[in-house]
């Protein structure tokens, strides 16, 4: 483990999110999908740089996991990030298909036809 | 085509769901979701203290604010429209609360096991078959040896009778497929009942 390293690299995130270490909201699975309003809402608070950062990245749908792995910043920050974004109406956001105790029967054979085309 | 709308808003976003590569440490989950994903698998640092759970979980843990998960994660895209996330489970015992999280809305998991030390999945098993979460196992023949049959590991493992067994190689692609297949066969023919 480099944690050293991982020490240094903790501490920045959170100065992003002023202070905050936990989402306000809970909507932001790692299978969220965000994309970017287009065209953005005039008025309102100009974005910050990594807010501008992410709407660029989910400009085509995205989900939070791949976000955050294009920020180079933890699940947990950038979910903070997409609460201002999505309360500032700067993004949509479209939730994953739950499974529930009922699975959807057809989605698992396309799941099951599509593996066995790879 | 229909579907080249150029505004982002005309593209509909596909439909996402996953499925967890659980086991031991160093069974061989990163290396199964690198084999069957069709991006380099992309790693996301989840730093301890936020990885949803209160804070007072994390007594006991050492070195907390300095401690990240790594979590890896792979891509199969299913048609234009439902894209399949395979999400490996850390390892190490430590971080084994942030399977919970992992856990929620996944379609079922692949238990890997190495199958010079079985010992090593149990945690993982338990941990699905109490969340009653659908499995199937994937015993990973590092070496490219199998020296046991599927009937001797179920039973090592003291598996029920129709949880699948496969023996299969993390690092072949084919391979991981059958067994994320098998998973998808289990899930179908239990839900069709
Ligand atoms: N020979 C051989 N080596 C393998 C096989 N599968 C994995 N390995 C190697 O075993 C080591 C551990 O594999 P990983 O895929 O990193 O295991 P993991 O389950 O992700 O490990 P943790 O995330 O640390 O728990 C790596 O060095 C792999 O290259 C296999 O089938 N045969
Ligand atoms: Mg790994």
């Amino acid at each position: 483990m480099n944690g050293g390293d991982a020490a240094g690299r903790l501490v920045r995130p959170f100065t992003l999110t002023g202070g905050r270490t936990r989402p306000s909201r809970s909507d932001f699975t790692l299978i969220t999908t965000v994309t970017a309003v287009d065209p953005q809402p005039v008025g309102g608070a100009r974005p910050q740089p990594e807010h501008t950062r992410i709407l660029r990245l989910c400009a085509k749908p995205i989900v939070v996991a791949e976000l955050a792995t294009g920020l180079d910043l933890p699940v947990s920050v950038v979910a903070i990030m997409l609460c201002d974004l999505l309360e500032a109406g700067r993004i949509t956001v479209r939730q994953p298909r739950l499974i529930s105790r009922t699975p959807d029967l057809d989605l698992l054979k396309k799941v099951r036809d599509g593996l066995g085309r790879l | 085509m229909a579907a080249s709308d150029p505004t982002p808003q005309g593209m509909p976003a596909p439909d996402a769901v996953k499925i967890l590569v659980a086991g031991g440490f160093g069974v061989g989950k990163t290396t199964m979701v690198g084999s069957v994903s069709e991006i380099v698998p992309l790693r996301t640092e989840e730093p301890l203290t936020t990885a949803g759970l209160g804070v007072d979980d994390l007594d006991g843990i050492p070195d907390k604010q300095a401690t990240t998960v790594a979590l890896d994660f792979g891509r199969i895209s299913i048609g234009d429209d439902l894209v399949l996330y395979l999400f490996g489970t850390p390892g190490q015992q430590r971080f084994w609360f942030m399977w919970n999280d992992l856990a929620i809305g996944a379609l079922g998991a692949v238990v890997l096991v190495d199958v010079r030390r079985p010992e090593s999945s149990f945690a993982a098993i338990d941990f699905f078959e109490r969340r009653k979460i659908p499995f199937v196992i994937g015993v990973n023949g590092f070496y490219g040896e199998h020296p046991y049959e599927p009937d001797e590991i179920r039973e090592a493992l003291a598996l029920p009778e129709h949880t699948p067994v496969l023996l299969f190689d993390a690092r072949e692609r084919a391979s991981c497929r059958d067994v994320l297949i098998a998973l998808l066969d289990q899930l179908i023919a239990t839900s069709a009942r």
